[in-house]
């Protein structure tokens, strides 16, 4: 009885041995078929490819504040989209001027971005109603200095688009 | 010289404390494990967390409800979706206002892809902890495409502040069905892959079953939710027992086993992917019509206090606002489930060998700055 136990033990023994041995075997079926079929490989060779990398549309790189070819941006520094930053990311610097009408409105002065407190939750975009802000494509944040992570948006000698001139695009 | 090596020998048969973390690759996190050893035995271990204390919700009091969005996306990274729609649920719920059922539609689909990808991060770096450094690969191989589908349609990868009290923040991308029908055909397709790397391999199986015994009372007890207390047979999916969103509508499973080692962890996690596909095939047909944003004047709590939960790939997440009626919640608190899953590990690695301390932490699915938050 002891013997015939003895010979199920050493069998039970070989038996998970070999099941052992087939189970690595399966697992390197796995890994050998993608070996011998390069074409299924998905990495990507970065910073090779930077020409060809496209972001999607919608991706949430850094806030830009869109200008047009005649150096204009359409804010009118209605301030919804500093005080909808939950980090303090946004500062509007903006002046009142009187115009060749006699009115008094407010224009932007300097719109500064804090990129490095951004959390790039979309809610600035989501509050502008000129549809001034967007998102770019850039994704390479990495820099040496800090400081140059704070960003004036509106370009050097921007001025705002005219209100009759967006009416009348926005009819057509 | 020669004293220094004797006192080594003599402690040699003494307990001997070292820690684990808070720098350990195996802790994915800043997390240290206070462990006492008696020679490669665990005799006991005592958690330290805080080290990524933020202070998410004294934050949150000071910010209105779709401000505090952000924030909740880091506190599990790995269920940010799930996270967003907790807050988006209470806050709802705190309104009295219901949104349609095409946000409803798209958050669910949303919430189980975020599963999936979870899941698929978890298994990989399971993987790797215990010494199999191909499955991350496959792992992140697929998951990469989940997260194509979130920064197509929401502009970020991981922490994507989508779901927003009342709705959406815009709505899906054109492709967004196309891209979630192709991606549940691919991985029912690699999915199998996985069980054939690892779930069979038989260096896994010996470290894993048996290994780190949880009884279902112990789950009760600590409060042990997700995959991990269903593997230990305590039925605690949000999704059965309270349902929310979309799930009344489709029909799932709630994968539980009895054994409660850790092996049957890891098994949950691997059936919830497959129940996780037909919940995402049963909805992303049927998307209704419908608005994406509710027409709400303010977005504020009435004076009360509001509770809800929800199921993340972690197990039970509880948002707790107690507000006086303005924009921002006066007290927010966040039951997180891996405050809760962490604590078990004293009582289920004490007696394994250190080594298996990697695979019993592994298999709790840990995500530190959800326990800090
Ligand atoms: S994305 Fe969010 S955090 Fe960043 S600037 Fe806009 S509102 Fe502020
Ligand atoms: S960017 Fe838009 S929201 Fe911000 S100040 Fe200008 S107009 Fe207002």
């Amino acid at each position: 009885m002891a013997l015939l136990k003895t010979f199920k033990d050493i069998g039970n023994y070989f038996r998970e041995i070999a099941e052992g041995v087939a189970s690595l075997i399966r697992g390197m079926k796995v890994t050998g078929r993608y070996f011998v079929k390069p074409s299924e490989i998905v990495t990507q060779k970065y910073p090779e490819n930077r020409a060809e990398l496209k972001m999607f549309d919608n991706f949430k790189g850094e806030l830009v504040l869109l200008h047009n070819d005649k150096n204009q941006h359409r804010c009118d520094a209605c301030y919804s989209c500093e005080r909808k930053c939950p980090n303090g990311s946004i500062e509007v610097i903006s002046s009142r001027v009187t115009g060749p009408d006699g009115r008094t409105k407010r224009v932007l002065d300097k719109y500064v971005y804090h990129l490095d407190s951004c959390t790039f939750c979309g809610l600035c975009v989501e509050a502008c109603d000129q549809d001034a802000l967007a998102f770019s494509q850039e994704f390479e944040h990495a820099v040496f200095d800090k400081s140059t992570l704070i960003k004036v948006l509106n370009h050097p000698g921007s001025t705002a688009e005219p209100k009759e001139e967006e009416h009348k695009e926005t009819k057509e | 010289m020669e004293e220094t090596i004797v006192d080594i020998n003599l402690k040699d048969k003494e307990e001997y404390v070292i820690n684990m973390g808070p720098q350990h690759p195996s802790t994915h996190g800043v997390l240290r494990f206070e462990t006492c050893l008696q020679g490669e035995k665990v005799k006991w271990i005592v958690p330290h967390c805080g080290y990524i204390h933020r202070g998410i919700e004294k934050m949150s009091e000071k910010l209105t409800y779709p401000q505090m969005i952000h924030l909740t996306d880091r506190m599990d990274y790995l269920s940010a979706h799930i996270n967003n729609e907790a807050v988006a649920l209470c806050v709802e719920k705190a309104m009295e206002v219901e949104v349609s059922d095409r946000v409803k539609y798209i958050r669910t689909i949303l919430a189980e892809l975020t599963r999936i990808a979870s899941h698929q991060l978890w298994w990989s770096a399971f993987g790797m902890d215990l010494g199999a450094l191909t499955t991350f690969f496959y792992g992140l191989r697929d998951r990469e495409k989940i997260l194509d589908i979130f920064e197509e349609t929401t502009g970020s990868r991981l922490t994507q502040s989508y779901i927003t009290p009342g709705g959406l923040m815009h709505d899906v991308h054109p492709n967004f069905q196309k891209k979630v029908k192709e991606f549940c055909k691919y991985f029912r397709t690699k999915l199998p892959e996985y069980d054939e790397l690892l779930t069979g391999n038989v260096i896994f199986r010996e470290r894993t079953i048996g290994i780190g015994y949880m009884s279902k009372e112990d789950a009760i007890d600590f409060g042990v939710t997700g995959p991990s207390g269903r593997g230990s047979g305590f039925h605690c999916d949000i999704r059965k027992i309270e349902p929310y969103s979309a799930y009344p509508k489709v029909n799932f499973n709630e994968i539980t086993f009895t054994e409660g080692d850790t092996y049957h962890r890891y098994l949950v996690r691997i059936k919830e992917m497959w129940e996780s596909l037909s919940i995402i095939e049963q909805l992303v047909d049927n998307i209704p019509q419908g608005p994406i944003m509710l027409e709400l004047k303010a977005i504020k709590a009435p004076k009360g206090d509001f509770y809800q939960r929800v199921e993340t790939a972690r197990g039970e997440l509880g948002v707790y606002i107690v507000s006086d009626g303005a924009p921002q919640p006066a007290r927010i608190h966040f039951r997180t489930p891996n405050f809760s899953n962490l604590f078990i590990i004293n009582k289920i690695s004490a007696g394994h060998k250190i080594a298996d301390l990697v695979a019993i932490s592994g298999s709790l699915d840990l995500v530190i700055p959800d326990i800090d938050r």
